[in-house]
C-alpha cells in the first residue's frame, strides 16, 4: 500500500498540471452541486417551518344561525388531520383587521356594516402539514353547505412548491453535468498519464506484475485527486456561505429562521462523491486501456 | 514447442518450429537477423501467442493460460531485452526493486536483496543513478541484475551482448554462466556466432523462421 500511495503522490507531482486542472475541475463541480445541495436544504428547512404555521380559513355563507356553529365547529373537529378549530365572528375578524390596521384607521371609518364573514381558523396535526393534506381537507370543508369558501394560501404554497422543484431539477441537472464533466476530465488525466507512462507498464508486464499491482496506483491517484478537490470544493463552499449568511440572516431572515451550513454527514456525503468521481474517472480509463 | 507457426499478418515469423529445452540447459538461439530468434523467445514469455502449434513451459499449455496466471508465468523468467528496457525515470535500484514489488516482497527484504543483486553484477555503486546516464555495458549489467533478482528458473537473453564492447559482453556472460552453475536454464539469442563457439553448449539455427541445425560446442 505504501509503494502503491507513493506512486501516486510521485505521478501527482510529475504531472503537476494535469492534476490541478483535474482538481479544481472536482473542486467546481463540489461547489456548485455543494452549493445546489444548500440551497435546497435550507428552502426545504424554510418550507418546514412554513408548513408549521399552515392554517386554514374556512370562511362561512352569512346569518347561519349561532346554534349551528357549534355543531359546525364540532363537525370539523372530527375531520381527519385537525388539530384544533377556533370560531372568528365576523366582529372579532373586524377588530383584528382593525388592530392590524391601526395606521390607516380612516379606511375602516366609513363603513356602514362590517362586511367580513364568520369564519373558522383550522390548525393541523404535524403530520398533515403538507400540500396533499391540506387540498383534501380544503375540499371536505367545502362540500359542507354552511361553507363559503377556503383559503389556505394555495396560490403562493404553489408557486414556492414550483420555484423549489424548479430548482432541485435544476440543481440534479446541473450536478449531473458537472460529474460527468469531472468523470471525463479525471478518466482523460489518468488517461495521459498511462499514455506517458506506456512502456513502464509494458515493462512491469513483462517482469510478471499482476494487473492489481499496475492499476493500483492510478486508482490511488484518482481518490487522492477527488479528495483533494472535495475538500477545497467544500472549504470554498463554506467560505461563501459564512459571506453570504451574514448578510442574509441581517436582511431576509429577519430572525425568523437561521440558515445553517451542510450537516456533518451530506458534508461527508459530498466527500465521498467527489472520491467516487476521481475512481469512477480512473476506472473508465483503465479499462480502456486494458482493451 | 511444438510445430510452432507465428505469423504477422501475410509474413511468416516461425514455421513448423518444434524444440525442447531441457531444465538447467545452456541454449542458445542462433541465425541472422529477421530470422525469428526474437519472436521465438517472445512466444515463450507469453510477449506474444503461437499462430498455431504448441508451447508448453512445465507442462503449461501457454494457449490455454488463464489471463490472470499469466503474470505468475512470468515470474519464472527472467528476461534481458536486446534495448535494456529499464524505466528512464526510476533509479537503478527502483528498476531492479520493481519485480521484487510485483512479487509482493517485503520492502527490507527487497533492500537487501536488489543490493546484494546489484553487488554481484558491479553496480553498486551505482544504486541512485537513472539509466540514461550509465553507458550501454552498465544499463545491461542493470538489465541482467533486474533479470536475476527474482530468481528465475529460466533466464531470456536477447542479443545480451549486442550492443557491448567485448569486455562488458564477457563480463555479461560469465554472469550468465554463474547463474546458470546455480540452476538457472539458460536461452540466448544471438547472430554471434563467435561467442557460441567462445561458450559452448546447444545451439540451434534459425533461417527465415525454419529451424536449420542444432549443434552442439564443446568448450
Amino acid at each position: 500500500m505504501i509503494i502503491y500511495s507513493k506512486r501516486a503522490i510521485k505521478d501527482i507531482l510529475d504531472h503537476r498540471f494535469l492534476s490541478v486542472t483535474t482538481i479544481i475541475t472536482i473542486a467546481v463541480s463540489v461547489l456548485i452541486a455543494g452549493a445546489v445541495a444548500l440551497f435546497l436544504m435550507n428552502a426545504n428547512d424554510i418550507m418546514n417551518s412554513w408548513k408549521k404555521g399552515i392554517r386554514v380559513m374556512a370562511y362561512l355563507k352569512p346569518d347561519i344561525p349561532e346554534i349551528n356553529i357549534g355543531e359546525l365547529k364540532r363537525r370539523i373537529q372530527g375531520m381527519n388531520g385537525v388539530r384544533d378549530v377556533q370560531f372568528i365572528s365576523k366582529n372579532e375578524a373586524l377588530q383584528r383587521l382593525k388592530s392590524q390596521m391601526k395606521r390607516q384607521p380612516s379606511l375602516l371609518e366609513n363603513l356602514k356594516e362590517n362586511p367580513l364573514p364568520d369564519a373558522f381558523e383550522i390548525r393541523l396535526a404535524e403530520s398533515f402539514q403538507n400540500r396533499d393534506s391540506v387540498e383534501m381537507l380544503a375540499e371536505r370543508l367545502n362540500s359542507l353547505v354552511q361553507v363559503e369558501d377556503v383559503e389556505y394560501g394555495q396560490i403562493w404554497l404553489g408557486r414556492f412548491m414550483s420555484i423549489i422543484n424548479l430548482f432541485r431539477l435544476t440543481g440534479y441537472a446541473m450536478g449531473g453535468l458537472f460529474f460527468l464533466a469531472a468523470v471525463f476530465i479525471v478518466a482523460n488525466t489518468i488517461r495521459l498519464v498511462l499514455y506517458s507512462r506506456r512502456e513502464e507498464v509494458e515493462i512491469m508486464r513483462l517482469v510478471g506484475a499482476t494487473d492489481g499491482f499496475i492499476k493500483a496506483p492510478f486508482y490511488i491517484e484518482g481518490l487522492i485527486q477527488g479528495v483533494l478537490g472535495g475538500m477545497i470544493g467544500l472549504t470554498a463552499l463554506f467560505v461563501i456561505f459564512m459571506l453570504v449568511s451574514l448578510n442574509v440572516e441581517q436582511g431576509l431572515t429577519a430572525g425568523l429562521f437561521s440558515i445553517r451550513f451542510l450537516s456533518p454527514g451530506a458534508f461527508c456525503g459530498i466527500l465521498v462523491c467527489s472520491m467516487f468521481v476521481g475512481w469512477l474517472g480512473c476506472y473508465l480509463s483503465l479499462k480502456q486501456f486494458s482493451r | 514447442m511444438f510445430h510452432v507457426h507465428k505469423n504477422y499478418g501475410a509474413k511468416k515469423a516461425l514455421i513448423d518450429v518444434t524444440l525442447d529445452i531441457s531444465k538447467n540447459e545452456f541454449l542458445f538461439i542462433s541465425g541472422p537477423s529477421g530470422a525469428g530468434k526474437t519472436t521465438l523467445l517472445k512466444l515463450l514469455y507469453l510477449g506474444e501467442t503461437v499462430s498455431e502449434g504448441q508451447v508448453l513451459i512445465e507442462g503449461i499449455n501457454l494457449s490455454r493460460i488463464s489471463h490472470k496466471r499469466i503474470p505468475f508465468l512470468r515470474r519464472k523468467f527472467g528476461i534481458i531485452f536486446q534495448d535494456y528496457k529499464l524505466i528512464a525515470t526510476k533509479t537503478v535500484f527502483e528498476n531492479v526493486a520493481l519485480v521484487l514489488e510485483a512479487m509482493g516482497k517485503k520492502r527490507r527484504f527487497i533492500e537487501k536483496k536488489v543490493k546484494s543483486v546489484l553487488r554481484t553484477v558491479g553496480m553498486e555503486n551505482n544504486l541512485h543513478s537513472l539509466p540514461p546516464s550509465l553507458s550501454g555495458g552498465e544499463q545491461q549489467r542493470v538489465a541482467v541484475a533486474r533479470a536475476v533478482v527474482g530468481d528465475p528458473k529460466i533466464i531470456l537473453a536477447d542479443e545480451p551482448t549486442g550492443n557491448l564492447d567485448e569486455d562488458s559482453a564477457d563480463i555479461i556472460f560469465e554472469l550468465l554462466k554463474r547463474f546458470h552453475i546455480r540452476g538457472a536454464t539458460i536461452v540466448i539469442a544471438t547472430h554471434d556466432k563467435e561467442l557460441i563457439r567462445k561458450t559452448g553448449g546447444r545451439a540451434i539455427h534459425l533461417k527465415q523462421g525454419r529451424l536449420q541445425t542444432t549443434s552442439t560446442v564443446t568448450v
